[in-house]
């Protein structure tokens, strides 16, 4: 095990999958010479060459239209779209294209292809480079959509977005490029459409996605040291496939779910889950589903704006207080 | 009213003599099937056997049959929701393409993706695309792949005077240009986006090729009602492409004889411009050069002869289909063939 930051884990599972197979390509803009804005691909051309890690105009339909055409005809293509919020300008050839062409063509067409994103909040960006819109992907049919917390899963769930056979984006949380942690050395693959149980409680489960899961252990933590509550937090990793098994049997031991989510309230992912939950599960439940979200508002840029603004371990803790108590 | 288009020098050309006749034939035939099958589609939706819309190239024949004659078979083309003749000329049944536009089981997709969205990946026909523009980057794409896997082969992207308007366009040729790929963008003008002239609502004169400079490339204007000179400047343009030129940029310019889609009467085009583009009918035009230069009448007439017996035969058994297994609206989503997206 090696103490590695997120953005390392991207280099490294973008490296490992391109040692082991040659039709994996890399595009974006500022991805090669630069090494990429946030620094994620550096060291990617010196090893792979100008053929396979390429520099792109600042074109995000070229980008992704050349990423789908590639991936139709034999590559394993990479695309960086650097700011999720740029998906705005790209977002036929995401959601009418990619997502739709191999069920169009009776299953002709091959889609192997990963977008990778930063997305989300808490850098100061303002409104324009700090939305998370996850919620976005999942509403179209056709897309994988993938977005850890942990390097370790970085690792492991950018090697198997790349390995699948079908389109995946693959949002990093800007906020979490520094933050490090432990990643198995060697080859690292996890599954796609796999929750992971961080922490196990008895009073209540919280589930959260990217950045909000640090949050929710924090709040987790301190729930068990000054309130005497007993949370159990739940990453989901990845939204589609959703690990709906995990998600189920966890809140049926706890009888209680929250959500947190950075996405904007109106049609966030926790809202699909909760209406999961409140279906099959409904006579298991002990109290109303909480869902703690960003409010439906643009991010303001100002750090003490966002910060009001993004759900925050502190206000994880109150909502969870509020339920329990 | 409309402006007349400007015809290029290439436009006048005389036929070059290194056609050869068995080439010519060709396409002469392909241009008959193009037309009979559109013919064929015009009717059976009048009929009400083709259902939601429908998009006819019938007039553009030229353009798809000088470029289907002129590809390798392992070239890929990626076309609009006018595209029954550019897949049609790469090898797919009318049996398949007129079962897609009824929409069942004897369809290439058996209906899953309609008249707009005709694909057959096993015949380099990488899809009909519905939206203005996109396919010209992802035809960039396959240029690029098959650029990084060293085939030598060619990418072909047809759209209309009305993509030159949209961002993907310039997106899509400027990428081409800088990273060199094997893609031929051609844009078939027939004057008209929709029901608004292009020339009503464009900067330059001729929408794409006015625009080829500003990407370092060589105007190419040409007749694209002239399958000679179509045929010519394709084999020009896959030959620079595969040779490692780098993309080109043609603009043919040419007429729908119908309206936009539908049963579109197009009576938005003035009576006398549609006169005169229907005397200047891509087949029958073609027709009488081939008599000129001694092809015998007879063939000619054998051939409108099979193409009317083989879209009957088509006709009959695409009719004749069953619907699809609803079964089907199931299944591949995902690679692995099924649309779970939770477990």
């Amino acid at each position: 095990m090696a103490q590695l930051s997120y953005r390392e884990a991207v280099t490294e599972a973008l490296a490992q999958e391109m040692r082991r197979d040659e039709n994996v390509v890399f595009i974006g803009e500022d991805v090669a010479a630069a090494g990429g804005v946030f620094k994620t691909t550096v060291g990617l051309l010196e090893e792979f060459g100008p053929d396979r890690v390429r520099d792109t105009p600042i074109s995000e339909q070229a980008i992704l239209g050349a990423t789908m055409g590639a991936a139709m005809t034999g590559l394993k293509p990479v695309a960086e779209i650097m700011f999720s919020d740029f998906f705005a300008v790209c977002w036929d050839i995401v959601a009418n294209q990619i997502a739709k062409t191999r069920y169009m063509t009776d299953g002709q067409a091959e889609l192997p292809l990963v977008i990778r994103s930063g997305n989300g909040g808490g850098v100061r960006f303002g409104a324009q480079h700090s939305q998370s819109v996850e919620n976005w992907a999942m509403a179209v049919p056709g897309l994988k959509v993938v977005a850890p917390a942990m390097p370790a899963d970085v690792k492991g769930l950018l090697a198997a977005s790349i390995r699948d056979p079908d389109p995946v984006l693959f949002f990093e949380q800007k906020a979490l490029y520094a933050a490090k942690g432990e990643v198995p050395d060697g080859e690292h693959v996890e599954p796609l459409g796999t929750a992971s149980v961080l922490r196990s409680g008895s009073d209540v489960t919280i589930v959260a996605l990217a950045l909000m899961v640090p949050r929710a252990l924090k709040a987790a933590e301190e729930l068990e040291a000054q309130h005497g509550i007993s949370a159990t937090v739940v990453d989901v990793r990845s939204l589609v496939p959703l690990d709906t098994q995990t998600i189920l049997s966890e809140v049926a031991k706890t009888g209680r779910l929250v959500t947190v989510e950075e996405n904007p309230r109106l049609c966030g992912w926790g809202a699909e889950i909760s209406s999961i939950v409140a279906e099959e599960l409904f006579w298991d439940l002990d109290g109303p589903i909480v869902r703690v979200t960003t409010p439906h508002i643009p991010l303001a840029a100002a750090d003490s704006l966002e910060d009001a603004m993004l759900p925050s371990a502190d206000k994880i803790v109150a909502s969870v207080r509020e339920l329990v108590d | 009213m409309a402006a007349k288009p400007k015809r290029a020098a290439a436009a006048k050309r005389k036929p070059q003599p290194q056609i050869d006749a068995a080439t010519r034939l060709k396409l002469y035939r392909t241009m008959v099937e193009c037309r009979q099958l559109e013919q064929r589609a015009h009717d059976l939706f009048m009929q009400n056997l083709i259902k939601g819309t429908s998009h006819l190239a019938l007039g553009q024949e030229a353009v798809a049959a000088g470029f289907g004659v002129a590809m390798r078979e392992d070239d890929y083309t990626f076309c609009t929701y006018r595209g029954h003749n550019h897949t049609y000329v790469r090898g797919v049944s009318m049996t398949a393409i007129l079962g897609e536009l009824m929409g069942n089981s004897a369809g290439l997709m058996r209906g899953k993706g309609g008249s707009m969205h005709l694909t057959s990946v096993e015949h380099g026909a990488m899809g009909s695309y519905a939206i203005i523009g996109a396919h010209l980057p992802i035809a960039a794409g396959a240029a690029w792949s098959a650029q990084y896997r060293g085939t030598e082969q060619v990418a072909v992207c047809f759209f209309g005077d009305g993509t030159t308007n949209i961002g993907a366009f310039h997106e899509a040729i400027n990428f081409a240009v800088v990273w060199k790929l094997p893609v031929v963008f051609v844009c078939e003008n027939n004057l008209y986006m929709e029901y608004t002239s292009i020339y009503d609502v464009t900067a330059v004169r001729n929408p794409a090729a006015d625009r080829a400079s500003a990407y370092g490339l060589e105007p190419i204007l040409i007749d694209g009602n002239d399958v000679d000179v179509v045929y010519e400047t394709a084999e020009a343009a896959l030959e620079r492409a595969r040779s490692g030129g780098g993309p080109s940029l043609i603009e043919a310019v040419t007429y729908r004889h119908g309206g936009h889609s539908r049963a579109d009467p197009g009576k938005y085009r003035p009576e006398d411009e549609v006169k005169e583009w229907l005397g200047r009918d891509p087949v029958p035009m073609y027709r009488e050069r081939l008599l000129g230069l001694y092809i015998d009448a007879a063939d000619l007439d054998r051939i409108d002869a099979e193409t009317l017996a083989m879209i009957d035969e088509a006709t009959e058994t695409a009719r004749n289909a069953p619907l699809p297994d609803v079964d089907i609206a199931w299944i591949d989503v995902w690679a692995d063939g099924g649309a779970q997206w939770r477990n």
